[in-house]
């Protein structure tokens, strides 16, 4: 009990703690700021100090964000936004994991001919900035026909997803017991069935990664839901900027902050639900560069 | 009967010819061994025989049936891994079913099947359980089970025993041999584990760099080696090597011991002439006995339990013998005679044993 005590309060200890501490509220300043403007009225946060406490504290402004301001020509809230996200961020998250886990199956396992050169290529994608791509994409889709609808923004997000999901569930299987495919082969299991059913339940924690990575990646994304969405199906970033850079009137700055909570509710809320997931995930994108 | 037959097999991997032109036939119902160290190619082979990796060249015949571009699945095989491969998120009974269900057999079947193998192999409590919950020993009677309830015509091990432990490891070996007087299918196994080779084997195959050593019973090739290699490898502690010459009367000299060899020996002297020639003789054959030709003096003594290996120094020789009884401590100085009918002769440029006419002899007469 001593010798941890001692430990705790080493000058080591009281250096590194005090870095933490300091470091967490550099970062969690902002968020403050964020939280207690919101619930202020306009009178409060134009004569208060910006770090102190809400004297009487009101959801009013979320009220509003959520279903009341103006995001351009509609003055619907974010809430539109919010379900345009969904709609938008449910299938480019299914449709990305189930693509990336056949490939990735397909190049651990069956290493069909040509395979690294393709996976190679995939690669080349995934450090291409997606700015150079959107002009050629822009024309694709335009000729297909599907340029400004829910389809092209998933179709796009599939595409940019491919690289790293495909990198992701090729490495998991990599650590997975070549011997492992082997008995199913012997066992008579064909591509798809040694995948659903062998590969496929393995998969649970590289499935959560993959999951995180994606649906942060397309909730968080501005410029191609700008871009590919269309009007109709605009996602909650592109609403949220919208909001807080309409020039008439005064600035609502309580509801501007409760309306950028709202919009990065939900990644907050994975992180809060899957941290130790979470991690994992941003560590696989760090070492995607 | 050959139930499996090689002719002329190749194998390249990634531009190394792994296993070069081999001819090997299996007969019904043997327990054929391949040993080798590792990296002579001998899981390499047994994976080609399953399936799982394309041969560069020759034929594969089982049961009569060529198997060029023959599905893993469809060759009649059942396969037994190292490192088990059991479905980790499958039920014992699943993972031993799951071939069975893929193959579309009718439920009472697949039952009937699980039911015996599980019963011959002690698994009836553990049915419910994934592998996570079963010891190493539980989890390879498993990996066997789903081989056996495919009740194929060839059974492969590759390496089933070497991720367990020494105690279980002698258990299973002899629970595997029971099974084979059992069933009496035709099983291949590979090992790098000499003990297990000579134990299990009706026939052991050695291999080293992708081509075979020697092909004979656990005895010839234990007692005939065809070389150096083979007679290194099989034996602990190792065949006794003496470096020196043969002359034309059929003596070995290498100085201060002289062998006067018998009968078949000294006739391959007389007509090979005076050469540099390898004797290997085996630890047992070494005889420490009052009164003996031959004297050394004892450097080391390894007592086993029921036998001791004394090593014994006899000029610039290092002899190790096994002695049954009497006790010996270093630097003393004994007797001993070397069994001059059971020792090996070997041509020390090519390695190749100089009695070969008499185990190629011995070979056909197996055969026949």
């Amino acid at each position: 009990m001593k010798s941890r005590l001692k430990l705790l309060a080493s000058p080591a200890r009281i250096g590194i703690y005090a870095f933490l501490a300091s470091a967490a509220l550099f970062f969690l300043l902002p968020l403050y700021v964020m939280l207690v403007t919101s619930l202020k009225s306009m009178d409060e946060i134009r004569s208060g100090s910006v770090l102190a406490l809400p004297l009487a504290a009101t959801l009013e402004p979320w009220r509003q964000a959520w279903s009341e301001v103006c995001t351009g020509a509609a003055c619907e809230g974010v809430r539109a936004g919010f379900w345009n996200s969904v709609a938008i961020t449910v299938p480019s998250t299914i449709l990305p994991i189930m693509l990336g886990a056949v490939n990735g199956y397909a190049l651990a396992f069956w290493r069909p001919r040509g395979a690294t050169l393709l996976f190679g290529i995939l690669m080349v994608g995934a450090f291409v900035p997606v700015q150079v791509m959107i002009y050629p994409l822009v024309r694709l889709l335009a000729t297909m026909g599907l340029f400004g609808s829910l389809p092209a923004i998933v179709l796009v997000h599939l595409i940019f997803g491919m690289p790293v999901m495909t990198m992701l569930f090729r490495n998991y299987y990599a650590s997975v017991p070549h011997e492992l495919y082997q008995a199913a082969r012997i066992d008579g299991g064909g591509f798809f069935r040694v995948f659903l059913q062998v590969m496929l339940p393995l998969s649970l924690p590289i499935i959560a990664v993959a999951a995180i990575m994606q649906v942060t990646g397309v909730w968080n994304d501005y410029i191609l839901g700008l871009v590919f969405a269309g009007r109709d199906n605009l996602p909650m970033t592109v609403q949220l900027n919208n909001v807080i850079n309409t020039t008439t009137g005064s600035r609502l700055y309580n509801v501007n902050m409760a309306a950028t909570i709202l919009t990065a509710l939900v990644p907050l809320a994975l992180y809060f639900f899957s941290g130790r997931w979470f991690v994992r995930g941003v560590a696989a994108g760090a070492v995607k560069g | 009967m050959s139930n499996v037959e090689l002719n002329q097999f190749s194998i390249t991997l990634a531009k190394n010819q792994v296993i070069q032109n081999l001819d090997l036939s299996v007969r019904q119902g043997e327990f054929l061994v391949l040993l080798g160290p590792s990296g002579c190619g001998k899981s390499t082979l047994l994976h080609s025989i399953a399936g799982l990796i394309e041969p560069s060249g020759g034929t594969l015949t089982i049961g009569g049936r060529d198997m060029a571009g023959v599905d893993p699945s469809e060759r009649g095989i059942g396969m037994v891994f190292q490192s088990y491969a059991l479905y980790p998120t499958m039920t014992v009974e699943k993972n031993m079913s799951f071939g069975l269900r893929i193959a579309g057999l009718p439920k009472a079947e697949i039952a009937r099947r699980v039911e015996r193998v599980a019963g011959m192999l002690q698994l009836k409590e553990l049915l419910k359980r994934k592998p996570a919950e079963l010891s190493g020993g539980q989890r390879q009677r498993v990996a066997i089970g789903r081989a056996l309830v495919r009740e194929a015509s060839v059974f492969l091990f590759d390496e089933p025993l070497s991720n367990l432990d020494a105690k279980l490891r002698t258990e299973l070996r002899r629970e595997l041999k029971l099974l084979h007087q059992t069933l009496r299918s035709t099983m291949i196994y590979v090992t790098h584990d000499q003990v297990e080779a000579m134990t299990l084997a009706t026939r052991i195959v050695v291999m080293q760099g992708g081509r075979v050593q020697q092909i004979g019973t656990p005895t010839e090739v234990y007692e005939r080696p065809a070389n150096l290699f083979v007679a290194g490898f099989l034996g602990t502690p190792a065949m006794n090597f003496i470096d020196g010459q043969l002359n034309g009367a059929g003596q070995f000299d290498a100085a201060p011991l002289t062998l006067q060899l018998p009968g078949a020996a000294q006739a391959q002297a007389r007509t090979g002439g005076a050469r540099a020639a390898v004797l290997g003789v085996r630890p047992e054959h070494v005889h420490i006995a009052s009164g003996a030709s031959l004297s050394g003096t004892v450097s080391l003594v390894e007592p086993m339990g029921n036998h001791q290996v004394v090593w014994l120094q006899c000029g610039p020789h290092l002899l190790s013998a096994i002695s049954q009884e009497g006790s010996y401590v270093s630097g003393q100085q004994v007797a001993f005679a070397i069994d001059a009918s059971r020792v090996s002769l070997f041509d020390r440029a090519s390695g190749d044993n100089l009695q070969a006419g008499q185990v190629s002899q011995a070979g056909l007469a197996d055969a026949a």
